[in-house]
């Protein structure tokens, strides 16, 4: 039997995925993983329990130490690839070290999106986006005593890194250059009440603004804002945005739009070369069209679906769409798809009990569930991500959709046994 | 794999199952204990509606979406069993499986704990404490799997 070789570069959750899917198929061929950073695959959100000091790089860990060695990997951590040869078939390490493929997964993930500031290279300013970062900032925290830090960008980010300062005791102040927080994954109405849920831990914003100027000699002290407001500052944390770290296929013939174009298989345009996970490109279900996917499950998933499919088999995968679960100083939130619907051809149910900052909206298009947001009150909430991925009509129970004991009694019995009894 | 199955033509809705999901999993296997002394959670959602009730709980899936959405490697499928548990100390409570689990059948721990709580199948014990105490027979232990045939 032939013996392919894969190599696999990228060490996080659609790496993973992939070394899991091609081992479904084919236990004998040889797969490397090749990462820059130079740890076992660790859980990329859990940076900011890391900083916050609620668990170990030990506990971090996405899988067991023997992952690697059960699954018979040559895991090459810690070193970059330089570039990909796609007539050759072979990827060029920062060593001068070669390692030909016969499939190839380019699952970088993002890189940090870092907008043209004055000073954005002085010390003590910070991404937070891999283990790294969040050492980083703990040790300038450290070494500086750092006491005040402005996080730019109140996304998922911003913010997971603005309760983590917190929780460190900075004085923490966070500058968004849109009108409210989360502006990807919440409408106003839930932004509000996240932010103001925020701002009772303690954190300090400033909307409809952003920074022109970090301010100091080479550690920064302050940023100058576009309103022409100063802010003093020991710390700054960057967090405008992820984009597709595609840099590596520079000088292929790979096509690249926003991410890597794949197609439901996760192959690119060129023979062999797949791709998965925040680089890719796939396509999103809800929006009809191509989109960079950046979260988490959806990188595992497309990760083990390009593995399988570099193995031999013929899996696709047509689930992507956006979707979160997240939380800050205990209030939790699960948000899908579509949930601004920019036309009227959208149905939109809103239950909100605003003592209790909870909020639930349900985007409908066509009789069928696009999006929605549970904000302090998640329970449940996966039957409505079902009932999309599988875009099933709710129109006759669409008044019982938001009552508290939603759930699967609501449905027919006929549909509701057949699931039930799988 | 066997799995518990619903028969909601006999279920009266009176969480027995509950109470004995709850003592089974308790430290002292004591039902007075494990409700007046211990903080469990059950593992069980029963749904009631008029007439209709049936207990739901974790259908330990093949495809099992949970265990792919886990951020921090939590939750796994035993590739041996069809067990879908997870490992609580990894677990961080961020609810993604929450999020991923089409029957809503992954629960928030009930007394704030940043954990989460749903169905192992009373791996060590055999049968299910649910099915072995649901005084209807209501729920049942089975494998519905059809055997391929070659």
């Amino acid at each position: 039997m032939l013996i392919l070789d894969y190599v696999i570069i990228g060490n996080s959750a659609a790496g993973i995925g992939a070394v899991e899917g091609i081992r479904r198929v084919d236990r004998e061929g040889k797969i490397t993983i090749i990462s820059d950073e130079e740890y076992s695959a660790y859980s990329r959100p859990l940076i900011s329990y890391y900083l916050a000091d609620k668990v170990t790089q030990e506990e971090m860990k996405y899988r067991p130490d023997e992952f690697y060695n059960q699954n018979n990997v040559d895991a090459k951590l810690g070193i970059k690839v330089t570039e990909v040869n796609e007539d050759d078939k072979k990827v060029l390490l920062e060593d001068d070290e070669e390692v030909t493929y016969d499939k190839l997964l380019v699952a970088t993930g993002g890189a940090p999106f870092i907008p043209e500031m004055k000073g954005v290279n002085k010390e003590n300013i910070s991404n937070f986006i891999k283990l790294d970062d969040a050492k980083a900032i703990a040790s300038d925290i450290k070494e500086s005593e750092a006491e005040e830090v402005v996080i730019l960008g109140a996304g998922l980010i911003g913010l997971k890194a603005a309760e983590a300062l917190i929780k460190k005791g900075l004085k923490v102040t966070v500058v968004e250059l849109a009108d409210r927080v989360l502006s990807a994954i919440l409408d106003k109405e839930a932004a509000d009440l996240v932010q103001e849920h925020l701002e009772e831990a303690g954190i300090n914003f400033i909307l409809e603004d952003t920074i022109i100027e970090f301010l100091g000699d080479e550690k920064v002290t302050g940023v100058k804002l576009k309103s022409g407001q100063e802010l003093d500052c020991d710390l700054a944390v960057v967090a405008v945005g992820v984009k597709p770290n595609v840099s590596i296929v520079k000088g292929t013939n790979v096509e690249v739009n926003r991410g890597l174009v794949v197609n439901d298989k996760l192959e690119t345009n060129i023979d062999d070369i797949y791709a998965a996970g925040d680089v890719s490109e796939g396509y999103d279900m809800l929006h009809e069209m191509a989109g960079v996917i950046p979260i988490w499950p959806n990188a595992y998933n497309q990760g083990l679906v390009a593995g399988q499919n570099m193995a031999g088999s013929n899996e696709s995968y047509r689930e992507g769409f956006a979707r979160n679960a997240i939380g800050f100083f205990d209030l939790s939130m699960i948000t899908a798809g579509i949930i601004n619907p920019a036309t009227d051809e959208y149905e939109v149910l809103i239950d909100k009990v605003e003592e209790d900052k909870v909020y639930k909206k349900i985007v409908l298009k066509d009789g069928k569930i696009v999006g929605f947001i549970y904000l302090n009150d998640v329970d449940r909430a996966g039957i409505l991500t079902g009932l999309i991925k599988e875009q099933k009509g709710v129109e006759d129970i669409k008044n019982q959709l938001l009552a508290d004991d939603f759930g699967y009694i609501d449905f027919d019995k006929e549909w509701r046994t057949q699931k039930l009894a799988e | 794999m066997k799995k518990v199955y619903a028969r909601e033509e006999y279920c009266l809705g009176c969480k027995l199952c509950e109470v004995y999901c709850v003592t089974n999993h308790s430290q002292s296997k004591d039902i007075i204990k494990a409700y007046k002394l211990e903080e469990v959670t059950s593992r069980i959602i029963v749904e009631t509606k008029g007439a209709v009730s049936f207990a739901l709980q974790c259908r330990h899936c093949e495809g099992s979406p949970c265990v792919k959405a886990c951020i921090t490697g939590a939750m796994q499928k035993d590739e041996e069993t069809g067990i879908v548990d997870y490992d609580e100390d990894k677990c961080v409570g961020c609810w993604t499986c929450i999020m991923a689990c089409p029957f809503g059948a992954v629960k928030r721990d009930e007394f704030g704990n940043k954990v989460i709580s749903k169905c192992d199948l009373c791996a060590e014990e055999g049968e299910p404490a649910c099915v072995e105490n649901c005084p209807n027979a209501a729920l049942i232990f089975e494998d519905r799997e059809v055997e391929e045939v070659c």
